[in-house]
């Protein structure tokens, strides 16, 4: 995913000028290409995240639409008040890139688990939250950030995970987007970020009559899609890689809440979240490993409608 | 193009002084003392210095001036009313219901850049347009104003690491030193001495001056005009709670507003 996202801001750079990159000291063997194209539009401001966010508002005050790139909570829960206050309150062009979403660097620890920043970023107004499913998603991402005139935050896996949308996606994504993945008839997943892989794979591999979801956005997510599918399923499963509390999952719920108070649906279907349980893991492991311990796993009984 | 005054700055100062006061007593506010200490600074600024047109607040050419100390903003509301950035009226409304005009430095304010009211912000942004003037070759200056309890914040001392090595000439740095931070004294909370040194061994050029000396300040802003890839600092040496006797180096002015008697008589004390 972190190629596919260098690879298309290289491109969406090409044709805007005010593509602006921070990185934090991180970013070996990804970044490089971007250095040596823009080097007047680059730069490493070194190890201090916090300085970095805050010179991304100074940067976009100017009129650069500014990326800050660093992995984990580093370019996130670092800096969470210069993004609450410089970026987001001024309502700045800033995008965040976090790489290693979720368990990515797992066996570095919970340091390096990514794992809290959707419920902390999506309190805070203004702020656009997207994970991308593979590395197609995270190019169109890419595109819709940099026209998206405001606050954005991307978080990324890491290298190598395989393309589950098998063909190129011709439509550019918009603000809120959702992606239909597979088709089924009673039950839907919805998947946010790199689960989609794992998702699509348990729902094939097992023959379910169930419809996948992709959701590239967490905030906002588009009312007009969401609604059909409340009132289409009987359940639906939401699956992330972070903990339960405010997360993908918790946004799923509260959509379906307003829309049962405004008298959208008339009821809310049954919705199973899988999410972590309010826990640290401070067991060594890969990804897989550790998405296993925290239960971020799918039953077949699951399905059952 | 700002207009001077008929006016000299001393008394641009002593207006600037009086409307804190004034505001400060309506709105029953806290931090008139830092408002206070900055008063010169910001007279000498806004009277020639800073290349800002009160009708053409977003010009590209202008210089960029932004407060971190938000808690003192009463002193640039002052300052920009008093220059007709809009009018002297609303202060009345300073952080009354309803009004733009918070206790913290609003940027809904015409003519400030940037709000500001947690510590260690503003800084690392002045930064980063002082970086994008690099990057655009541009003429225009950035100032940025913080007070000496806010240098307690390590998000100050990333940017003043980072700023040498981007060859930040066109940053400039004001201190108010007024020696008093919220709980006490700067020196026994966390001293900041050797001070000037510290600045230096950063690779930071600095101009240590009487923060209420229109001269001094004067003169060290010119200084700060040359172009020799040095970020630059002005440590401002000042009194909390300037011009008023009963309120100077008093932490109590920190938090306390002057009742109408303390109104009266802190005017008179600056008439004088
Ligand atoms: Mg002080």
């Amino acid at each position: 995913m972190r190629t596919a996202f260098i690879e298309q801001l290289i491109e969406e750079a090409k044709v805007n000028d005010k593509v602006f990159l921070l990185v934090a000291d991180l970013g070996f063997s990804v970044i490089e290409p971007f250095a040596e194209l823009f080097p007047d539009r680059y730069l490493n401001v070194g190890i201090a995240e916090q300085n970095m966010a805050g010179i991304a508002a100074g940067l976009a005050m100017e009129g650069y639409c500014v990326y800050i790139y660093s992995i984990g909570n580093f370019p996130t829960l670092r800096c969470m008040e210069q993004i609450r206050y410089d970026i987001c309150y001024h309502n700045l062009n800033v995008k965040i890139v976090a790489v290693g979403g979720g368990y990515a660097y797992g066996s570095l620890g919970p340091s390096h688990h990514a794992t809290e920043e959707f419920g902390m970023l999506r309190t805070i107004p203004n702020m656009v939250i997207c994970a991308p499913g593979d590395p197609r998603e995270a190019r169109l991402l890419t595109t819709f950030a940099t026209k998206h005139n405001g606050p954005c935050y991307l978080r990324l896996g890491k290298a190598g995970e395989p393309l589950v949308h098998k063909s190129e996606i011709t439509e550019p994504l918009l603000l809120g987007n959702i992606l239909k993945v597979a088709n089924g008839s009673e039950c839907a997943v919805f998947s946010t970020g790199a689960m989609l892989k794992y998702v699509t794979d348990f729902v094939n591999d097992n023959k379910l009559d169930a419809s996948v979801y992709s959701f590239p956005f967490i905030k906002p997510i588009d009312v007009q899609f969401l609604l059909p599918l409340f009132k289409k399923y009987k359940k639906i499963i939401t699956i992330e890689e972070h903990q339960a509390s405010g997360g993908f999952g918790s946004a799923i719920l509260e959509y379906a809440n307003e829309m049962l108070n405004d008298a959208q649906i008339e009821q809310i279907p049954f919705i199973k979240r899988i999410a972590i349980k309010d826990k640290f893991y401070s067991t060594s492991g890969s990804q897989q490993y550790l998405r296993n311990l925290a239960g971020l796993t799918l039953d077949v009984a699951d399905f059952n409608v | 193009m700002l207009q001077s005054n008929m006016i000299s700055s001393e008394d641009f100062a002593k207006q600037i002084r009086i409307q804190v006061l004034e505001m400060v007593h309506k709105a029953n506010a806290s931090h008139v003392g830092g408002a206070l200490s900055m008063a010169d600074i910001l007279a000498v600024l806004y009277d020639g210095v800073l290349n800002i047109d009160p009708l053409d607040v977003k010009n590209e050419q202008r210089d960029r001036f932004l407060l971190s100390k938000g808690h003192a903003c009463t002193g640039l509301y002052a300052a920009l009313a008093l220059k007709n950035f809009f009018p002297l009226k609303d202060l009345e409304q300073y952080a009354a219901d309803g009004s733009k005009y918070l206790s913290h430095t609003s940027h809904m304010v015409p003519g400030v850049e940037i709000s500001a009211g947690s510590l260690g912000h503003a800084l690392p942004v002045a930064v980063g347009v002082a970086l994008a003037g690099k990057r655009k070759n541009a003429t225009w200056k950035v100032i940025c104003l913080v007070s000496d309890g806010e240098l307690n914040e390590g998000s100050n001392w990333e940017a003043i690491l980072f700023s040498p090595q981007q060859k930040l000439d066109n940053l400039i740095l004001i201190v108010d030193y007024n020696k008093i931070q919220s709980l006490g004294f700067v020196k026994d909370v966390i001293d900041l001495e050797p001070f000037k040194s510290k600045f230096e061994s950063f690779n930071w050029d600095v101009f240590e001056i009487d923060g209420h000396n229109h001269t001094q300040i004067n003169d060290a802003l010119l200084k700060c005009n040359q172009k020799n890839n040095k970020p630059k600092v002005i440590i401002a040496n000042t009194v909390k709670g300037k011009g008023v006797d009963f309120m100077e180096n008093q932490i109590l002015w920190h938090y306390r507003a002057p009742n109408a008697d303390q109104l009266k008589t802190a005017i008179q004390n600056l008439n004088n």
